[in-house]
């Protein structure tokens, strides 16, 4: 198992290197020009000056492996640093990834919008499992029973029914016609844990958001669970516990449902990425100042270092939610051998 | 030439029912696929859609592009069954349309995501040699975050295309194009997998020891096998598509307004939430009824197509 891990994980930055060239190679063909926000007053040959230093003029590889050695190096280290308050070597004289719109740090920018993010998919992300692993086992263990099929057809709506429409449709109908939430989110509001009206307001603005994503979430993972219920109920160890004379509570919690979750384990680690991607639209949707708005805004503005950063954000993201996902599956599961 | 056609017709239905003896594959697929109810109110619902899409805007008589702003904004009336946008256009037109655009980028970009899927599947499960290179490339496109790079292609590509091709085939091609390209790999895993078992059975043996070339061993023994999967896979990826398409117009990255989709008339009617809300559910339920036929339509698909649960 140890030598599996060490094996993905070495696999994994060649993977990411592959990515970061596809994502720089993309961009790179981008008609953005970090000098074009500068003043009109500027003369072009400093402006050509400029261009030089940025290294806007380098080679393609040269500036991508320039790129690649901030990605992966410099902002790591300046993270450490931050964490920890220290500093290690010349960190002063470390050139970070700048945001061509904000002219500030990329990744601090970004560290300034996870929260926003995090606050909203996290809690729908927890929402629905919370849903989705109650509905699966029972609808798997009443299979064609009212609740199975009425369960069926809604996580088969909730999974089709994409996310942009029932984000407007929870917007028609709770803000609009009943008012009783508002229709977008306040990024600006800060929670004062004293003040109930103030933590009332921020529950008030979180709900449809949450719910909406929460839905979509249990809807597939709901549907996973029970076709791993399904395929266990029927084993043999299941007649083995049962005509032993455990009692039916012990057989489904102890007995099959331990080994049905081992699968949905795995789903939920490969979700979590697809999660901050859905973040693009929902956020959109209730006007959150998170992620996927910042990237959306930095595609629209040219933004290059930023969109690139964020990117490869979340191609890392995807990496490393895989590893996770095969690595508790072997943990999990003692029939996985990987050697 | 119609009437021979249909003259064999006659004689295939005649010996299905004549003789239980003799079924072909396909109708004993349909004969399955009858008994799914969810697959056969899709496939219902899925035929009246399109028929609304394609051939409604030539029945239906407003111009779905005719500005009138003395009608702007109206509610769902008589004369305009879906109400009016904020340009006085008619929203029902307007609909069609969209919907015309939405399922052919949803039938087009399966197509180029299903062909790309399955000749990567049959021949990295075919040719061992090319196996490792290829399944790595897949690990990589899956590893892609998808929607952001949709985006930024799209930012970068669709002026140049737009001046290549005109405004409405540029945007079409593009978005065909990368919703295809990066939407083949769960196919090419499926086909690998269905192909690496196929190719140990006696009857690909046997086609090999006739001395059958490689090439007919592919095309007449191994791809109809893997057709069920496709077909699958097909189904569920016009549902991925039209879900793209319509998310990257509702993040107003995809099909300008004056060559709506549904995704687009979404965007377009959520600045107007408060004045007209029904403008919103018209385009968003016909993208949700259009999906959950689809995908409804896959499950029965694979449960037609499954021998296993096949009875008789």
């Amino acid at each position: 198992m140890g030598r599996y891990i060490i094996r993905r994980v070495l696999f994994a930055i060649p993977t990411l290197i592959a990515i970061s060239f596809v994502i720089f190679a993309i961009l790179d063909l981008a008609p953005g020009d970090p000098t074009a926000s500068l003043p009109l007053t500027i003369p072009p040959e400093d402006r050509e000056k400029i261009r030089e230093a940025l290294g806007f003029n380098d080679p393609f590889l040269v500036s991508w492996l320039k790129w690649l050695y901030q990605m992966m190096i410099v902002e790591p280290i300046f993270l450490i640093e931050q964490m920890f308050n220290i500093t290690i070597g010349d960190g002063e004289n470390r050139v970070r990834i700048i945001s061509w719109s904000s002219r500030a740090p990329a990744v601090d920018t970004i560290i300034e919008r996870i929260p926003q993010t995090l606050w909203v998919l996290g809690l729908a992300f927890i929402l629905g499992i919370m849903i989705a692993i109650p509905v699966g086992v029972i609808s798997a263990y009443k299979q064609y029973s009212v609740f199975d099929n009425v369960g069926t057809f809604v996580t088969m709506v909730g999974y089709s029914v994409p996310t942009f429409f029932t984000g407007l449709l929870a917007i028609v109908i709770f803000s609009v016609w009943l008012g009783w939430f508002p229709s977008f989110y306040d990024t600006t509001h800060v929670v004062d844990w004293t003040s109930w009206e103030s933590i009332w307001f921020q529950i008030k603005q979180m709900i449809m958001p949450v719910a909406v994503l929460a839905l979509f979430n249990a809807a597939a993972l709901s549907r996973f669970t029970r076709s791993s219920m399904l395929d266990n109920l029927n084993e043999d160890y299941v007649r083995t516990a049962r005509s032993k004379g455990l009692n039916e509570n012990k057989v489904l919690v102890t007995h099959v449902l331990r080994n049905s979750l081992i699968p949905v384990v795995t789903l939920i680690a490969l979700q979590i990425p697809g999660v901050f991607a859905g973040a693009i639209i929902t956020e959109q949707i209730f006007r959150i100042n998170g992620l996927g708005q910042l990237l959306i805004s930095a595609i629209q503005g040219a933004d290059v270092p930023m969109v690139q950063t964020l990117t490869f954000l979340f191609a890392v993201l995807i990496v490393i939610f895989n590893l996770v996902a095969d690595v508790t599956y072997g943990l999990l599961d003692p029939r996985i051998r990987y050697d | 030439m119609a009437t021979t056609r249909e003259g064999v017709e006659e004689t295939q239905d005649q010996t299905i029912e004549s003789s239980d003896k003799y079924r072909s594959l396909w109708a004993d697929v349909w004969r399955q696929f009858r008994r799914h109810k969810g697959a056969m109110v899709g496939l219902v619902l899925l035929t009246i859609i399109m028929f609304g899409s394609f051939i409604g805007p030539l029945i239906y008589p407003l111009d779905p592009f005719a500005i009138d702003t003395s009608q702007a904004s109206l509610s769902p009336s008589l004369d305009h069954p879906m109400g009016t946008d904020n340009l006085g256009r008619d929203v029902m037109a307007r609909v069609m349309v969209g919907g015309r655009i939405s399922l052919s980028v949803g039938i087009a970009a399966m197509i180029v995501g299903v062909v790309i899927g399955t000749a990567v599947g049959i021949i990295s499960g075919f040719f061992s040699k090319l196996d490792g290179i290829l399944m790595r490339g897949t690990d990589m496109f899956l590893a892609l975050p998808i929607l952001p790079l949709l985006l930024v292609i799209i930012m970068l590509f669709r002026d140049p295309l737009r001046e290549a091709f005109g405004p409405e085939l540029g945007i079409f091609i593009l978005v065909v194009t990368i919703i295809g390209i990066t939407s083949w790999m769960q196919t090419a895993r499926v086909v690998r997998g269905d192909v690496l078992a196929l190719k140990e059975q006696e009857f690909v043996l046997a086609a090999h020891s006739i001395g059958s070339r490689k090439r007919s061993v592919v095309f007449r023994h191994i791809f109809p096998n893997v057709l069920s999967p496709v077909m699958v896979a097909a189904a569920l990826g016009v549902a991925i598509a039209i879900i793209t398409e319509s998310a990257l117009s509702f993040l107003g990255l995809g099909f300008p307004s004056d060559f709506p989709t549904w995704g687009r008339l979404l965007f377009d009617a959520q600045g107007y939430i408060t004045i007209t809300p029904m403008r919103v559910l018209w385009p968003g339920i016909l993208i949700s009824l259009t999906v959950i036929s689809v995908n409804f339509i896959g499950d029965g698909l694979r449960d037609a197509l499954d021998p296993k649960l096949r009875s008789q």
